[in-house]
């Protein structure tokens, strides 16, 4: 079985989660048999005039330097085909209108974002001027690699908003079933503020689909009450983790502290507000223990004024955005992981976390709760249980102990492979009821 | 016959390098070397050289007629001996002239004054004996890291046995007053103030080189005209400004270093009634005036006149209450390592980077400032300082444990 997926990050350049269920996933789909061309939006400079590039895996390998897995049986599974564009993973029309505004100002024709502590953006003046018309351009492209691969592919798997339409360009196209995969609903991002386009272009996609995937059932909720997607189109696939083949090793500590970590975009989303107000609870009791807040996001500059002004700043640390060997040496120097987020549709990071033999709290509002047993669960808004929760796996060593061991063997057994089983599942019955359909 | 007092500040901070939450624990220097080496040897050879030739050639010149002030920060000092040795021995070949003075100042370029008695004192007595130990005179006249100034630290200072002291002579203090003369402390009437000519002193510093002010380009003979005029009445002109105004702020192609260079023949000339002096000569040439009453802290930076480029915003106040809140801690411990940091983590400048006043004075903020935003300058100090504490709080601890 072949699948023409769009998404939008790829290992190691990747700015949250959505990127590594896409790795796990598309090794886990060459496990089961099956091909995946990974379609990607690329920023090329203004010298390269091709609207797509299709590499294979290995060149994609040597541009982004070495996935570290080590392991080779997927590259034989697996093309890329980058199109030369903008987009970029969790980026708002507003946000982009603005980096869009500030790339005109600069009067350069490539221009990056120099903020040395958030991570970087590229932007490129051939591009939409906003990113509802960018989208749009991305799907005629789209369409054009449908096209092309005529013949080659079986279904088509497109990951969130941003690509929707061009998996629905890519199906009219081709006439091969849709499968969309919910990672997130604007409902998660926004609240109930939510930007009417991003919703108009996520009810499409899930309408024009013959199957939608949810992260979790939570988000399949979400998909069939406020989308009002008939319940027996959605299908829940939680996400896994991946362990790495080799493991390395822990970093030297530097401070004899606790550390608290948080590590996710410092967004409304993920509740970075309720992590902070917590810290300065246990600060009033416990000494000895530091918080870490690793990220970027647009919260970041009211989080860190409102930690000055709690007074809390020589025990609550901020690294800025980290990428790749960093965001796993910060897992394997944490003593506890939280998660507070308001509205997750999964959340991989946890995960991560306890694959690390961290232990993990997490707010019940998050899609991850329904797959583990062994992690703390709280109410993101209960700020004196969060509390509580880190202050009991700092003080009792038997029970941060008895959470990271279990926690382990349960993720463990989190596979991709039995995920993507799953997906490959969806991706038969999509076939086979689209051939019915065509009779 | 009206005086006027020439003073200028040399001052470069030790500006820290880009420090981690990784780096924690492990890693005790918080310097970047390459950056504090380039910016001295650059000031150095753009400034502090060409300008002490040219000061040194004036006072030959004219024979002990033209007569200005300095004060150099010990952190400038400490980065002089490091990078540019040279640059020192052309400030002690000044010093020798008898036509220089230099004054005293916190050592760190702090803002002490503002945390406490015991920490405002140390800093100054630290300062006094460096420029002792380097120039040869005990300084007798202070000034306060960017004209800091209060009745309070008026006081603090007349106490330290100090006589003349420098401040702004900011708007709103002085009201109908005029900064041309010599005013006393309100507490302690002992202690004379020169008030810096804002307006004057800024026409050089500032505006020398705006194309779009009225007035340019400014000659020696047009600004000699505006100080001998009546427009400009009183006893003593006091124009501080920054040093670095001269090849740095105000480039050698602008035709600074020819302004200064006709500027003292223009203003000896007899119809012009003007002479010079240094900041102590002028203070004592001339009774006070009447007292100056400061219960407010101002000082020379931005529109406003006050402190809130360093302790405006709750970043700021959370760095100042952190870093002072060590104090104890490093006088019980007396190791020099630690004091060495202590001293130039209390330098203002890293808290001018926290600032977010950008209204007004944005402009002047940016351009001194080595950080993409005040938040980025906020966690970068605020990790030195948390490490700084760590370490600390180790020596602190074996000190103890050995006692």
């Amino acid at each position: 079985m072949k699948v023409l997926m769009f998404g939008w990050e790829f290992p190691p350049h990747i700015a949250g989660g959505l990127g590594t269920a896409c790795y796990g996933m598309t090794r886990g789909l060459a496990r089961n048999g099956v091909d995946v061309t990974f379609v990607v939006p690329h920023a090329y400079g203004d010298e390269d005039q091709r609207f797509t590039h299709v590499l294979n895996a290995s060149e994609v390998e040597a541009l982004y330097g070495s996935t570290g897995s080590g392991a080779d049986d997927i590259l034989e599974k697996m093309s890329f085909i980058h199109i030369d564009s903008n987009m970029v993973p969790y980026i708002s029309p507003e946000e982009y209108e603005s980096y869009h505004e500030k790339y005109v100002k600069s009067g350069q024709h490539v221009w990056s974002t120099t903020d040395a502590w958030k991570q970087r953006y590229t932007f490129s003046g051939k591009y939409g001027a906003n990113l509802m018309e960018e989208v749009a351009r991305y799907a005629v492209v789209a369409a054009q690699v449908a096209k092309d691969l005529e013949g080659q592919f079986d279904v088509i798997h497109a990951h969130d908003w941003l690509t929707y339409y061009a998996g629905i360009a890519a199906k009219r196209v081709s006439g091969k079933p849709l499968v969309v995969h919910m990672h997130a609903t604007e409902y998660d991002r926004s609240g109930e503020n939510v930007n009417t386009q991003v919703h108009a272009i996520e009810l499409n996609g899930m309408r024009a689909a013959d199957r939608v995937i949810a992260v979790s059932n939570l988000t399949r909720n979400i998909v069939i009450n406020r989308y009002g997607i008939p319940a027996e189109k959605v299908v829940t696939v939680h996400n896994a983790v991946r362990f790495a083949e080799k493991d390395t090793a822990v970093p030297e500590r530097g401070v004899s502290d606790k550390i608290v970590t948080f590590l996710g975009r410092i967004t409304y989303q993920k509740g970075p507000d309720y992590f902070v107000e917590a810290a300065a609870k246990v600060l009033k009791r416990v000494p000895n223990v530091r918080f870490v807040m690793a990220g970027s996001g647009d919260m970041m500059n009211h989080v860190i004024r409102r930690v000055a002004r709690l007074g809390i700043a020589d025990r609550f640390h901020f690294t800025g955005f980290l990428r790749g060997e960093d965001v796993h040496k910060m897992f394997q120097l944490s003593d506890v992981y939280v998660m507070p987020s308001v509205s997750e549709p999964f959340g991989i990071s946890p995960l991560e976390a306890m694959r690390s033999n961290v232990p993990v709290i997490i707010s019940k509002q998050s899609g991850v709760a329904e797959v583990l047993d062994y992690a703390v669960k709280v109410d993101y808004w209960d700020v004196d249980a969060l509390a509580d929760a880190i202050y009991g796996l700092i003080e009792y060593p038997a029970l941060a102990k008895m959470f990271a061991s279990k926690g382990l063997a349960e993720v463990t057994n989190l596979k991709w492979n039995d995920a993507a089983a799953k997906i490959k599942k969806v991706y038969e019955d999509a076939i086979e009821e689209s051939k019915n359909q065509s009779k | 016959m009206k005086t006027v007092c020439l003073y200028f500040q040399v001052h470069q901070p030790w500006r820290l390098k880009k420090y981690r939450f990784f780096n924690m624990g492990k890693d005790h220097n918080y310097l970047d070397d390459l950056q504090n080496r380039a910016i001295m040897q650059k000031v150095a050879r753009q400034c502090y050289l060409p300008m002490n030739a040219l000061l040194l050639k004036l006072i030959k010149e004219n024979k002990g007629k033209f007569r200005c002030s300095f004060s150099i920060t010990g952190i400038a000092i400490e980065q002089m001996k490091a990078f540019a040795p040279e640059v020192l021995d052309s400030f002690k070949e000044l010093a020798a002239t008898g036509c220089v003075e230099f004054l005293a100042e916190t050592y760190s370029h702090s803002l002490a004054a503002l945390a406490s008695k015991e920490d405002f004192e140390e800093q100054v007595k630290l300062h006094t004996n460096l420029i002792k130990k380097e120039f040869g005179v005990k300084p007798t006249a202070f000034r306060n890291t960017e004209l800091i100034y209060s009745d309070e630290i008026g006081a603090m200072v007349a106490g330290m046995g100090f006589r003349t002291m420098l401040a702004e002579g900011a708007k709103h203090v002085l009201g109908w007053k005029s900064p041309n003369y010599v005013y006393a402390n309100a507490i302690d009437q002992k202690l004379r103030l020169l008030l810096r000519n804002y307006k004057l002193s800024d026409d050089i510093a500032f505006r020398f080189s705006n194309q779009s002010w009225d007035q340019w380009p400014l000659t020696a003979d047009k600004y000699v005209q505006w100080l001998a005029s009546d427009e400009t009445p009183g006893e003593v002109i006091n124009l501080f400004m920054d040093y670095e105004t001269f090849g740095e702020h105000q480039a050698a192609d602008t035709g600074i270093f020819e302004f200064m260079r006709a500027l003292p023949k223009a203003i000896l000339a007899k119809k012009n009634g003007l002479e010079f002096a240094t900041v102590t000569e002028a203070a004592k040439k001339y009774q006070p005036v009447a007292v100056l009453h400061c219960p407010h802290v101002m000082s020379w930076a931005d529109e406003e006149r006050d402190i809130t480029a360093w302790l405006g915003n709750e970043l700021q106040n959370e760095a100042f209450a952190k870093l002072y809140a060590q104090k104890e801690k490093i006088r019980t411990l007396k190791n020099p390592d630690f004091d060495y940091v202590w001293s130039f983590l209390q330098t203002s400048d890293h808290f001018y980077y926290m600032a977010t006043k950008w209204l007004s004075d944005g402009d002047v903020h940016s351009y001194f400032n080595p950080y993409d935003s005040a938040y980025d300058a906020f966690i970068n100090y605020m990790n030195v300082l948390s490490d700084f504490i760590i370490e600390l709080d180790k020596a602190v601890a074996a000190k103890n444990a050995r006692k």
